[in-house]
């Protein structure tokens, strides 16, 4: 092994974006879909809990890890239909039914995941987009796993359909204003759960990558927040699918900068990098927001933003 | 019964906030039973494990109590600002900082005497617990930024420069396999309610409850925060002063989980450790919901989650049922209790003389 010196830290920041940057993004997407239809779901953390159990169940069961991830999706979608029909009762709290449902997922997914800490599941396979390189550290940094290609696919697909299909305009519309979608004869509820239960989908998936993936293995202590930090990554990507990739991998790499500065010698601040996404969301919310004016591009319907 | 009314039920609106809530833990246990039973096990046996886990002897009811305190006290960093309309979810990060400069404070005076050194640790973590919340309360009130957003952010920042601390600077270098800050020594440790094993922090906990009530519905303050609340802009017309309440309710409700870590440190854990962030903060919000932010009703709440929890070890030796057994039970009770707040103002039953028709 040669020794990068300085140019370990980009890459290690690099190679830690592309690796746990999927996660960020799959949950992400699933919280964008949701929050456009002015309804926000603070439960993805359960559901990407839950997902990684049921994948990495199915995949010890069937051999096959795109199993688990299927397997994953569907567990993720009936959470989200949980959380989109009890939210369509009149004066329910969709935060406080996100918070229980956060609870609920974890708490369903450790008593079922019991006997899965011990087997290993097939895993995912990943391809390398450092063939290029002679050096080992290169191509390790640059290993991939398809679902980050099938994320990035559908962040662009997304973004594209939100404006030009009837279905993004629809969801938009009811997110942005529920009188006008009522006007339009639109079922407001029927919308929202709908995009609940495919932001729950998406949330699923990207557990399944926690432990088909990498880590690659169910344990416990597998999920370190990404979905309710998801919540703040969208906000961060100002509700834009495309931006929402890049946001995700932001805050891939800012939790990797303190591992790779470590590697060359500077370890102090080590935690304080981790804060760095949220410090800098709190800075863009301080600077674009005011209390007559709401952030730009915030579906008008969602309570957060009001 | 009596008037021109068409739909008065026997009941009035107490009844209500007690039988609907109680309805829903009821069918909550149902559908529990349901998913045990269809797992092979006895549904009977299992009630009856959690009542003995947490409230059938001395020794359960300890331990329910002892687990009960810090959601108390978390819990009021919800309930406080919601009277004022704010949805404030950052209570796991003002409890953390809040533990962090108890301990701190704790160590530096070490040798002073022990009761001034528990005030003083009392104060520096409600101060900073209190400032904390009191941040985003700001962010709120002059800069228009949601305090929900801002409160969970601020957890994350929260728990980053605590790590920070904990690891780095403040870390007591014997303390090998936790990183630790430096003990507070057992002479400054708040000890147990006399005759009972259960620490103080239940006892700071309730006043801090009823004293939160008080406040809140038998003052002009509490009147004008809830006017607030309501309204903000009629507030605002009343010439009532908009900012200072808000930063006042935040303040209050971020120095009880503020206090929650000082208890923490004080009485569990001896130190600030990474142990302090258990997720009291995320259990407190629901909590907070489920006693629908009233702060006395806080108090039954959460003795009900801990008895729950504490019977989790019970479950796990007598019926070899994994330990997350109890927090799926929790997980279904609160989204069917939070469900049930569609009922109210619903049933027949409870249309009470004054609320008829």
């Amino acid at each position: 092994m040669t020794d990068l010196g300085w140019w370990g830290v980009p890459l290690g920041v690099l190679g830690g974006a592309l690796r746990v940057s999927t996660p960020f993004l799959f949950v992400s997407l699933g919280e964008c879909i949701t929050e456009k239809s002015g309804r926000i779901n603070l439960g993805l953390e359960g559901i990407m809990v839950m997902g990684a159990m049921a994948g990495y169940a199915v995949s010890l069961a069937s051999g096959n890890p795109w199993l688990g991830v299927l397997a994953a999706g569907f567990a993720g979608l009936a959470l989200g239909l949980l959380h989109g029909l009890i939210c369509n009762l009149a004066r329910v709290n969709d935060i406080a039914v996100g918070i229980g449902l956060m609870l609920f997922g974890t708490g369903f997914a450790f008593f079922l995941g019991k006997p899965y800490i011990q087997p290993k599941a097939p895993n995912l396979p990943a391809f390398s987009l450092g063939g290029w390189s002679e050096l080992p550290q290169v191509q390790a940094a640059l290993q991939v796993s398809p679902l980050l290609l099938i994320g990035i696919a559908l962040a662009f697909a997304l973004a594209w359909a939100l404006c030009n299909t009837r279905w993004g305009l629809v969801l938009r519309m009811v997110g942005d204003s529920s009188d006008a979608a009522r006007a339009m004869g639109y079922n407001v509820n029927l919308v929202r759960t709908l995009a609940t239960a495919a932001g729950g989908l998406l949330a699923g998936v990207g557990g399944s990558f926690l432990s088909l993936y990498y880590p690659g293995s169910w344990t416990e202590g597998l999920s370190s927040g990404q979905g309710l930090m998801a919540v703040a990554l969208v906000i961060f990507a100002r509700w834009n699918p495309v931006y929402c990739f890049y946001a995700a991998l932001m805050f891939g790499g800012a939790g990797s900068l303190g591992p790779a500065l470590q590697s060359v010698g500077i370890t102090s601040g080590y935690y304080l990098y981790n804060a760095a996404p949220y410090v800098l969301t709190l800075a863009i919310m301080l600077a674009t927001c005011s209390p007559t004016r709401t952030l730009a591009g915030a579906p008008g319907e969602l309570s957060i933003v009001r | 019964m009596n008037g021109p009314s068409t739909g008065r039920g026997p009941l009035g609106p107490a009844a209500e906030a007690l039988l609907i809530p109680v309805g829903a833990l009821v069918a909550a246990m149902l559908l529990f039973g349901l998913f045990i039973a269809m797992l092979g096990q006895d549904p009977l046996a299992v009630y009856g494990l959690i009542w003995q886990g947490g409230f059938a002897s001395a020794f359960s009811w300890q331990n329910t109590l002892s687990r009960a305190a810090p959601l108390i006290l978390t819990a009021l960093c919800v309930a406080i600002p919601a009277q004022a309309g704010l949805m404030v979810i950052g209570s796991e990060g003002a409890l953390a900082l809040g533990g962090l400069a108890a301990a701190v404070t704790g160590h530096l005076l070490g040798e002073a005497s022990p009761a001034g050194v528990k005030l003083a640790m009392a104060g520096a973590g409600m101060l900073a617990g209190g400032l904390w919340i009191l941040l985003a309360g700001a962010l709120r009130q002059y800069r228009g930024v949601n305090e929900t957003i801002s409160s969970l952010l601020l957890t994350y920042i929260a728990a980053a420069l605590f790590n920070h601390l904990v690891e780095g600077p403040l870390r007591d270098p014997a303390s090998l396999n936790k990183p630790s800050t430096d003990p507070i020594g057992t002479a400054n440790m708040i000890g147990s309610i006399p005759g009972m094993d259960v620490h103080w922090g239940l006892i700071f906990g309730v006043a801090a409850c009823v004293l939160a009530y008080l406040l809140v519905r038998h003052t002009t303050w509490g009147f004008a925060l809830r006017v607030v609340g309501g309204n903000a802009r009629a507030a605002r017309l009343a010439g009532l002063p908009v900012g200072a309440l808000v930063l006042g309710a935040c303040f209050f409700g971020g120095a009880a989980s503020g206090l929650a870590g000082m208890v923490e440190v004080a009485a569990v854990h001896g130190s600030a450790n990474a142990s302090l962030m258990a997720g009291y903060g995320y259990a407190g919000i629901l909590v907070a919901f489920i006693a629908r932010q009233n702060p006395l009703a806080i108090v039954p709440v959460a003795v009900l989650l801990g008895g729950i929890s504490a019977s989790g070890g019970m479950l796990q030796r007598r019926l070899d049922l994994p330990d997350a057994t109890v927090l799926v039970l929790q997980g279904m009770a609160f989204l069917l209790i939070l469900a049930s707040e569609t009922l109210y103002g619903r049933m027949r039953l409870f249309r009470g003389a004054e609320a008829g028709a």
